[in-house]
C-alpha cells in the first residue's frame, strides 16, 4: 500500500465518534451572516443593497478578480446590513446580514435527490458553471476551483487526483459524503475529467475508511479511467503535494503548483459541489460539517447552510459539552481555536471539534534536545528546529535559503517534538516576513 | 457563553513524546548490559554506578538551583542517564572519590557550563570519562578480571588483567600476529567474560539494548550502523595489509565500540540532525576509532573519536540538509 515518501506522523485518528453517522440537515437560522470573503484571493463585491429581498442561490457578491469566488445567498429573506463584523479569531471581516424569511430558492435549481447523469456541456461551459457557482476547495484551503481548471499556457494536466484522504483526525464529513453520495462524486469526476481533457483519475482514500474504499471501487469499476487507490495511514497525506507523491510518485517542485507535474487535485466534497453546480444548477450554499469531540453529545455529520451562526449549529448538535476547554474550527492538526461561537458557518468550516479542558492547554516547553525528530517528521524535508530559531532572530535571508516558504503549516514538527516546543509559532511569522521580502523584491525588479 | 475558551495556535494534538520518555528508553536499554556487569563484576559495578548516578543528579540540581538560579530539570532523567553512561565507561574497581570527580566534570563542565540540557556541544559522560582517563591513567586502565558468580561476594576482586585491546596494541607495535593468541576467544567477548570498563564488556547485552532503542524509535539506524560498518571495513583493510593487526571481529567486539556506537554516539544533543549528516558522523567516528587503536598512544579510541565528531556536528548540521520535497536528484 502506498504513501508519501518524506516525513509524516501518525496521530490517533479519533474518527469513531462521528464516523458512519448519516448526514443530518441543520435547521435554518433566523439571522444569517454571510462573509464576503470565503476563499483565498481577491475579496468579493456585494451586488445587493440593504433592504433587498434575496432568494437562496441568488448571487449576492461578485468575484473581485480571476482568483476569487462568487458568493450566493444561502438563505432567503431581506438584507438588513452590509458591514464589518468580528470573526471567531478576532479579525475583522465584511459580511452581508440577512433576516431569514421562509426558504425560497431561485428558479432553475434542481433540489430533488434525482441523480442526473447526462451532460452535453463543452469543457469551457463546465468550467464557467463551476466559476459561477462560487466553488472553492472544500478540503480547507478554499482556493477557487475554476482557477485550477484553467492551467497557465504551456502546462497540461494528464491526471485528476481526487482527495478522499481526510487525514485530519476526528473529521468524517468527506468519508460520509463518499458513502452517501458516491455516485454523484463519480459523475463530478467525469465532469472534471472532461473539463480538463484528461483520461485518468485516481481517488486516494486512507485505509481507515474501508467502506468508502469498497463503495468507490464498486463505482469506479463502472467508470472508464477512474481508479481507487487505498493509502497507508499517515498525516498529512491529504496535503496536495503529499497526495500526488503518494498516488503517482511525482513530487511538485518547490514553489510550483501541482499542474507543474501534470496533476490537478480536488477534494471529494468539492467534486460533489461541482456535480451539484453543473448538473443541478445549485451554487455552493451549504456544506457537510463534522461536529465531534470525545464528549460531544451528538457527534455526527451535519449539512449546514452557510451563514448559520456556529452557536446554532452546535445547539442543534447537542450543545457544548461540559468539560470543553477549547473549540476548534477544523481538525486538531490544522484547525483554529475559536474565541467565540458567533461566527457563521461558511465554505471553510469543515468541522467543529470540542477539546476537553484537560487536553486544551499546552505543555510547558523544554530546551531543544536536538533529537532531530522534527526533521524526520517534516513532510517537506525542512529543518523545523532551525527555521524556528532563525525566525526568532529574524534572519530573513537565511530563512529563505533554508526554504521556509515550502512549509505547509501541517504541524508535524510540533506534534512530534519531545520538548513540546511551539516551533510553528515562530515559523509562521518567519514565513510571513520572508514572503513579504520576496514580494518587495519582485516589485523592485518590475520597476 | 460564560466560560472563557482557551485559544492557542494549531496543532492541537501531540504525540505524547517527551524528553523524559526518551531518556527512560535509553535507561531501559542499558539494563541488559548492567545486568551482565553485575554478574561479571558484582558489588563494585553496583557501587560505581550508584555513586556516579547520585553524584550527577546532585551536581545538576545544585548547579541549576544555586549557580544558574533556574528550576532544576533533574526530572527529565538526563542527569541519571549521564551518570549511568559515565559509570559504564569506568572500571568496576574505581575508587569512588574519583567517580565523584568524574561526575562533577561531566555535569559541571560538560553540560551545565553551556546552559544545561540541549546546549552542550560534547557528550557530558565522555567529557567526564576523558578527564578521568587523562588525570587518573593508572586507575582508569587497571581492570578487574570478571569472575562470574564468584564476584558476588563483596570486595574480593583483586586480580587485574590487560584488556584485549591492550593485547592488540602490543601485537601491532611488535608487528607480530603471534601475540594475538593472548586474546580471549570470541564467545567470551560476546557474552562479556573479558576485562574492560564494566558496561562495555558484553556485546550481546549491548546489542539487545540497541535493538530495543531501534524498536521504540528512540534512535535511528544511521549512526550505529555507519560506525560499525566503517570500523569493520577499515580494520579489515588494516588486517590484510599491516602485520600484527587484529581481525575486524576483534575490533567490533572489544572495548567501548558497541557501547559507544549504540549509546554514546547516538546522544541526541551532540549528534547531527539529518540522516546524511548522521552517516558522515558515523563514518568519521569509525575511521578515527581504528586509526587511534592502530597508531594512537591509547589502546582505545572510541571516546576520543566521538568527542572529535561531536565537534564536527554543528558543521554537519550547517552543510548537510535533508532531502527537500520535490528536489531534483543531482545528476
Amino acid at each position: 500500500m502506498k504513501t508519501f515518501r518524506i516525513g509524516g506522523v501518525h496521530p490517533q485518528d479519533n474518527k469513531s465518534y462521528s464516523a458512519n453517522q448519516p448526514i443530518v440537515e441543520c435547521p435554518l437560522p433566523k439571522h444569517a451572516i454571510v462573509p464576503l470573503v470565503q476563499h483565498i484571493g481577491a475579496p468579493t463585491q456585494p451586488v445587493v443593497a440593504v433592504g433587498d429581498k434575496v432568494k437562496v442561490g441568488q448571487l449576492i457578491a461578485k468575484a473581485g478578480g480571476f482568483v476569487s469566488a462568487n458568493v450566493h445567498a444561502p438563505v432567503s429573506g431581506k438584507v438588513t446590513k452590509i458591514e464589518e463584523t468580528i470573526d471567531a479569531y478576532g479579525a475583522k471581516m465584511p459580511a452581508i446580514f440577512i433576516d431569514v424569511e421562509g426558504d425560497e430558492w431561485m428558479p432553475g435549481i434542481d433540489r430533488t435527490p434525482n441523480v442526473v447523469r447526462e451532460c452535453n456541456l463543452e469543457p469551457k461551459a463546465i468550467i464557467d458553471k463551476i466559476a459561477d457557482a462560487g466553488i472553492v476547495g472544500l478540503g480547507g484551503a478554499c482556493f477557487p476551483t475554476h482557477v485550477k481548471l484553467l492551467p497557465p499556457p504551456g502546462k497540461k494536466a494528464d491526471v485528476l487526483i481526487v482527495n478522499g484522504v481526510e487525514c485530519e483526525p476526528y473529521l468524517t464529513c468527506d468519508h460520509q459524503l463518499m458513502l452517501e453520495h458516491g455516485e454523484e462524486i463519480m459523475i463530478g469526476i467525469q465532469l472534471l475529467m472532461k473539463a480538463l481533457g484528461v483520461k485518468r483519475a485516481i481517488i486516494g482514500i486512507e485505509k481507515n475508511k474501508p467502506d468508502a474504499i469498497k463503495r468507490m471501487q464498486e463505482l469506479a469499476s463502472r467508470s472508464l479511467g477512474v481508479e481507487v487507490k487505498p493509502l497507508k495511514l499517515k498525516y498529512p497525506q491529504g496535503g496536495e503535494k503529499q497526495l500526488i507523491d503518494a498516488l503517482i510518485g511525482r513530487q511538485v517542485p518547490s514553489g510550483a503548483l501541482p499542474i507543474e507535474v501534470g496533476a490537478v487535485v480536488d477534494n471529494v466534497a468539492t467534486i460533489y459541489a461541482i456535480y451539484e453546480a453543473v448538473m443541478k444548477n445549485k451554487p455552493l450554499v451549504s456544506r457537510v460539517m463534522t461536529i465531534t469531540g470525545k464528549s460531544a453529545k451528538k457527534a455526527g455529520n451535519y449539512l449546514v447552510r452557510f451563514g448559520t451562526p456556529l452557536q446554532e449549529v452546535i445547539d442543534f448538535a447537542g450543545g457544548v459539552p461540559e468539560d470543553t476547554g477549547k473549540i476548534i474550527c477544523g481538525g486538531p492538526m490544522m484547525g483554529r481555536a475559536m474565541n467565540s461561537l458567533d461566527m457563521p458557518a461558511h465554505k471553510r468550516t469543515s468541522g467543529i471539534l470540542f477539546m476537553p479542558e484537560a487536553e486544551s492547554n499546552r505543555v510547558e516547553p523544554q530546551n531543544c534536545i536536538r533529537c532531530g525528530k522534527c526533521v524526520q517528521a517534516c513532510p517537506m524535508g525542512l529543518e523545523p528546529y532551525l527555521l524556528s530559531k532563525l525566525s526568532a532572530y529574524d534572519k530573513i535571508e537565511e530563512l529563505e535559503k533554508r526554504d521556509i516558504m515550502d512549509c505547509i503549516d501541517c504541524g508535524c514538527c510540533v506534534f512530534t517534538c519531545p520538548s513540546h516546543r511551539p516551533l510553528l509559532d515562530y515559523i509562521r511569522p518567519g514565513k510571513a516576513k520572508v514572503g513579504a521580502a520576496i514580494r518587495a523584491r519582485q516589485a523592485e525588479q518590475k520597476k | 457563553m460564560a466560560k472563557q475558551l482557551i485559544v492557542n495556535p494549531a496543532p492541537h494534538a501531540h504525540s505524547g513524546d517527551s524528553v523524559r520518555k526518551n531518556m527512560l528508553n535509553v535507561i531501559i536499554a542499558l539494563v541488559p548490559a548492567f545486568a551482565v556487569s553485575l554478574w561479571a563484576f558484582g558489588w563494585g559495578a553496583l557501587m560505581v554506578t550508584a555513586t556516579s548516578v547520585a553524584a550527577c543528579v546532585l551536581f545538576e540540581w545544585l548547579i541549576a538551583k544555586y549557580i544558574m538560579k533556574q528550576q532544576p530539570t533533574i526530572c527529565d532523567l538526563s542527569a541519571v542517564l549521564t551518570g549511568l553512561l559515565l559509570a559504564f565507561n569506568l572500571p568496576s574497581n574505581m575508587p569512588l572519590w574519583i567517580v565523584i570527580i568524574g561526575a562533577l566534570v561531566a555535569i559541571g563542565v560538560g553540560k551545565m557550563t553551556f546552559g544545561g540540557l540541549g546546549q552542550n556541544p560534547f557528550n557530558p559522560a565522555l567529557v567526564g570519562r576523558v578527564f578521568l582517563l587523562i588525570s587518573f591513567p593508572v586507575q582508569m586502565t587497571t581492570w578487574p578480571r570478571p569472575l562470574g558468580f564468584a564476584s558476588a561476594m563483596p570486595f574480593v576482586d583483586a586480580e587485574t588483567g590487560a584488556t584485549p585491546l591492550a593485547a592488540m596494541k602490543e601485537a601491532i607495535k611488535a608487528g607480530d600476529a603471534g601475540l594475538l593468541d593472548k586474546l580471549p576467544d570470541l564467545w567470551d567477548m560476546a557474552i562479556g567474560m573479558i576485562g574492560g570498563s564494566f558496561g562495555e564488556i558484553s556485546a550481546i547485552a549491548l546489542v539487545i539494548g540497541g535493538i530495543y532503542l531501534l524498536c521504540t524509535k528512540t534512535i535511528t539506524w544511521h549512526i550505529p550502523v555507519s560506525i560499525l560498518c566503517t570500523v569493520a571495513l577499515v580494520s579489515g583493510i588494516f588486517y590484510l595489509t599491516i602485520p600484527g593487526a587484529a581481525a575486524p571481529q576483534y575490533h567490533l567486539l572489544t572495548g567501548g565500540l558497541l557501547l559507544g556506537a549504540i549509546f554514546m554516539a547516538t546522544d541526541y544533543v551532540t549528534s547531527p540532525m539529518t540522516p546524511w549528516g548522521q552517516i558522515i558522523y558515523g563514518i568519521g567516528i569509525g575511521v578515527i576509532v581504528v586509526v587511534i587503536r592502530t597508531w594512537g598512544a591509547y589502546p582505545e579510541g572510541v571516546s576520543f573519536a566521538i568527542l572529535i565528531m561531536n565537534a564536527v556536528t554543528p558543521l554537519l548540521n550547517m552543510y548537510i540538509r535533508p532531502k527537500r520535497f520535490g528536489e531534483k536528484k543531482k545528476a
